[in-house]
């Protein structure tokens, strides 16, 4: 939603940056999650099998994706699942506001979804009256503090526990200044465990849905989807389109994936696959669209479609680790998002694929092998082909491009410039020059390397 | 056009050109030597604790025990009791410790793989405090390959692959075991 964003990428991660020694913390957490990561991939010998597989059956999943959603509806249907099909956000929102308003229910409980994130059904339901209550841990620490999870799989990470302390002696009443992850964790499920029990009805996620069945499976570690699916008379989970499996059998491939990416664990704790609901109970899957089907068309970006949303690509870019995810301002944060939210609205958007090294190592980390690094890439040339660039930054391209293009002028610019930041550096070194900011500027060398080899070829 | 009709026609619309299904094969994968201490390896590395028995009376034994001393105590691997299948999660939240005979154990990620008739209500795994599971240990496969060649999801309306306790690192990173669910896993290898 192009309205809510106040700054783009880069203002909001110089605010965050303020902050020295918690962007190092930020940035040390983060790749310690990455570390596990490959101290979980290096122990299967087959991983790259795996990637490959997995990749292929996404590949070919996308090429058939309206007869598998076909399939998948008609299996579930049949196994007593009600679907309903939204194309956008706000129609996602209605359907959840009518199924609620049909069953005259009022308290709900929801385990982690990316997906009613992008639709912002929090929101959306809080505007008619009607309280979701989050139950994996990190969400609900962010949704105490009125915020949105700053990254899919650990919502919480940019907070300290001295943050989550003082939110829940604030909203849980607990004793003030215990820091203890273990008593705030307790304090947690107790005061969630009331939610559960008396929970009417129950939204999920979808990891994966099986076209072949009409089944899906929802991976969790703390158990907070189940607590709510089986407690509930009513369960609706919201599944992307993209969410599409074939195959029972492919789960195999996937579920060695996930959780070894996202946090270096062999498999989630709880890989719950549901079939049909349980006696007395309604089970509705709703299927969303919301910008997918157009990313399909677009070759570029199709890649994108993918993703399983274990985040890798969050823990391993020197972008996202020391900016934050909140100052990539969407559901999505992270390379991944980058790709995916200009899709969805691509003014509001255009800074995130700026906001990337381009070094790669997001897609040497996805599982799927999504070329994550190329497509932000390709981004930012249709960004500056449909003038998304704020206009300094377009002159300053348009100036480079034809610096590059005359190599006498290219050398005499080179020339002066390391003369000048040799003899007065203050002319670099100063607030105007952008390049500055948080940044030393380097020392210039004597000569350019093109003078050195002119020099030294026939040598 | 309704949006399932607009949403089916974009996709066949924008879909690339059909492209072929990998086929997977175990040939691949790896195989343990000793599938016992693997599973219990991996299994404890993630919170989980690993009891081999001689034989199946020593769950018993313990199960009357624990029932003697006054805790909520339910056990569907030697009792199958069809009243447990109608309780509500307010019966539920009071059960201290429960007994369920998995399906089959999975050597590379040290999970059991659970049919909603072995659970005998759907919630009882999740909401207990403390979960005992036992295992056939001839039923432990290499992978999640094999594991899925083995069952029949699809028959059941639920199963669940656990692999451990309960747990979070959503505070820093330190991690807590026991966050919505059982706080304890045992799994008792016959």
């Amino acid at each position: 939603m192009s309205n809510l964003k106040t700054l783009d990428h880069a203002a909001a991660a110089e605010i965050f940056i303020k902050d020295e020694a918690r962007t190092d913390w930020h940035d040390d957490t983060l790749w310690f999650v990455r570390q596990k990561r490959d101290k979980a991939v290096h122990g299967i010998a087959e991983w790259e099998q795996l990637r490959e597989w997995a990749s292929e059956i996404k590949n070919h999943t996308l090429s058939n994706l309206d007869n598998y959603l076909i399939a998948f509806e008609k299996q579930a249907e049949a196994n007593g699942i009600k679907i309903h099909w939204a194309a956008d956000a706000l129609e996602h929102n209605q359907l959840m506001h009518k199924i609620l308003k049909d069953n005259n229910i009022s308290r709900i409980v929801k385990s982690k979804s990316m997906l009613t994130e992008e639709c912002h059904l929090n929101d959306y339901l809080k505007k008619q009256g009607i309280e979701v209550v989050d139950t994996d841990l990190g969400e609900r620490i962010v949704q105490l503090r009125d915020e949105a999870p700053s990254h899919i799989v650990l919502p919480a990470i940019h907070l300290k526990k001295q943050d989550v302390s003082e939110t829940f002696h604030e909203h849980l009443h607990t004793e003030e200044g215990n820091n203890d992850p273990q008593y705030l964790t307790e304090a947690a499920r107790q005061h969630l465990r009331d939610h559960f029990i008396q929970s009417e009805l129950a939204i999920t996620g979808v990891n994966f849905a099986i076209a072949e069945t009409g089944g899906f499976v929802v991976c969790t570690n703390e158990g907070n989807a189940d607590m709510g699916a089986h407690t509930a008379k009513i369960h609706v989970a919201c599944m992307g389109i993209e969410k599409i499996i074939p195959k029972t059998e492919h789960l195999g491939v996937f579920l060695r994936l996930l959780a070894r990416s996202a946090t270096g664990q062999p498999i989630t704790t709880y890989s719950s696959h549901f079939q049909k609901p349980r006696s007395g109970q309604e089970m509705h899957i709703i299927i969303v669209d919301n910008g997918r089907t157009k990313q399909l068309g677009r070759a570029d970006f199709r890649n994108s479609l993918k993703c399983i949303r274990c985040a890798a690509c969050f823990n391993t870019c020197p972008v996202y680790r020391r900016s934050g995810g909140h100052s990539y301002h969407t559901a999505v944060a992270g390379p991944i998002g980058s790709i995916l939210n200009p899709n969805l609205d691509m003014k509001a958007n255009a800074d995130l694929p700026f906001a990337s090294t381009l070094c790669g190592s997001c897609s040497n980390v996805c599982p799927v092998k999504i070329d994550i690094h190329e497509q932000l890439w390709k981004w930012r040339q249709v960004i500056v082909e449909e003038g998304y660039v704020k206009p300094e930054k377009k002159i300053a391209m348009k100036g480079m491009a034809w610096l590059f293009s005359n190599p006498k002028v290219y050398r005499w610019a080179g020339k002066s410039g390391r003369w000048f930041l040799r003899t007065m550096p203050f002319l670099g070194n100063n607030k105007l020059n952008v390049w500055y900011k948080q940044r030393e500027m380097p020392e210039a060398p004597k000569q350019s390397f093109h003078d050195w080899y002119q020099q030294n070829k026939n040598k | 056009m309704s949006s399932r009709e607009k949403i089916l026609a974009t996709c066949t619309a924008n879909k690339p050109a059909l492209v072929d299904l990998p086929q997977l094969s175990d040939e691949h994968l790896t195989h343990y030597d000793d599938k016992i201490a693997q599973f219990k390896l991996i299994l404890e590395g993630i919170g989980g604790k690993v009891v081999a028995l001689e034989n199946i009376e020593q769950v018993k034994e313990e199960i009357a025990i624990h029932k003697q001393s006054g805790e909520f105590v339910v056990d569907t691997v030697f009792n199958t009791d069809d009243a447990l299948k109608a309780q509500t999660s307010f019966d539920l939240e009071r059960v201290d410790r429960a007994y369920l005979q998995a399906t089959l154990g999975v050597a590379e990620n040290g999970s059991v793989w659970l049919y909603e008739a072995q659970m005998g209500n759907r919630l009882l795994p999740f909401i207990c405090q403390h979960l005992f599971i036992v295992l056939d240990k001839a039923t432990l496969v290499d992978n999640m390959y094999q594991a899925y060649q083995k069952l029949q999801v699809q028959e059941t309306g639920f199963g669940v692959f656990i692999a451990g306790p309960s747990k979070t690192a959503d505070i820093e990173q330190s991690l807590v075991i026991g966050a919505h669910g059982a706080r304890s896993l045992t799994v008792y290898l016959v």
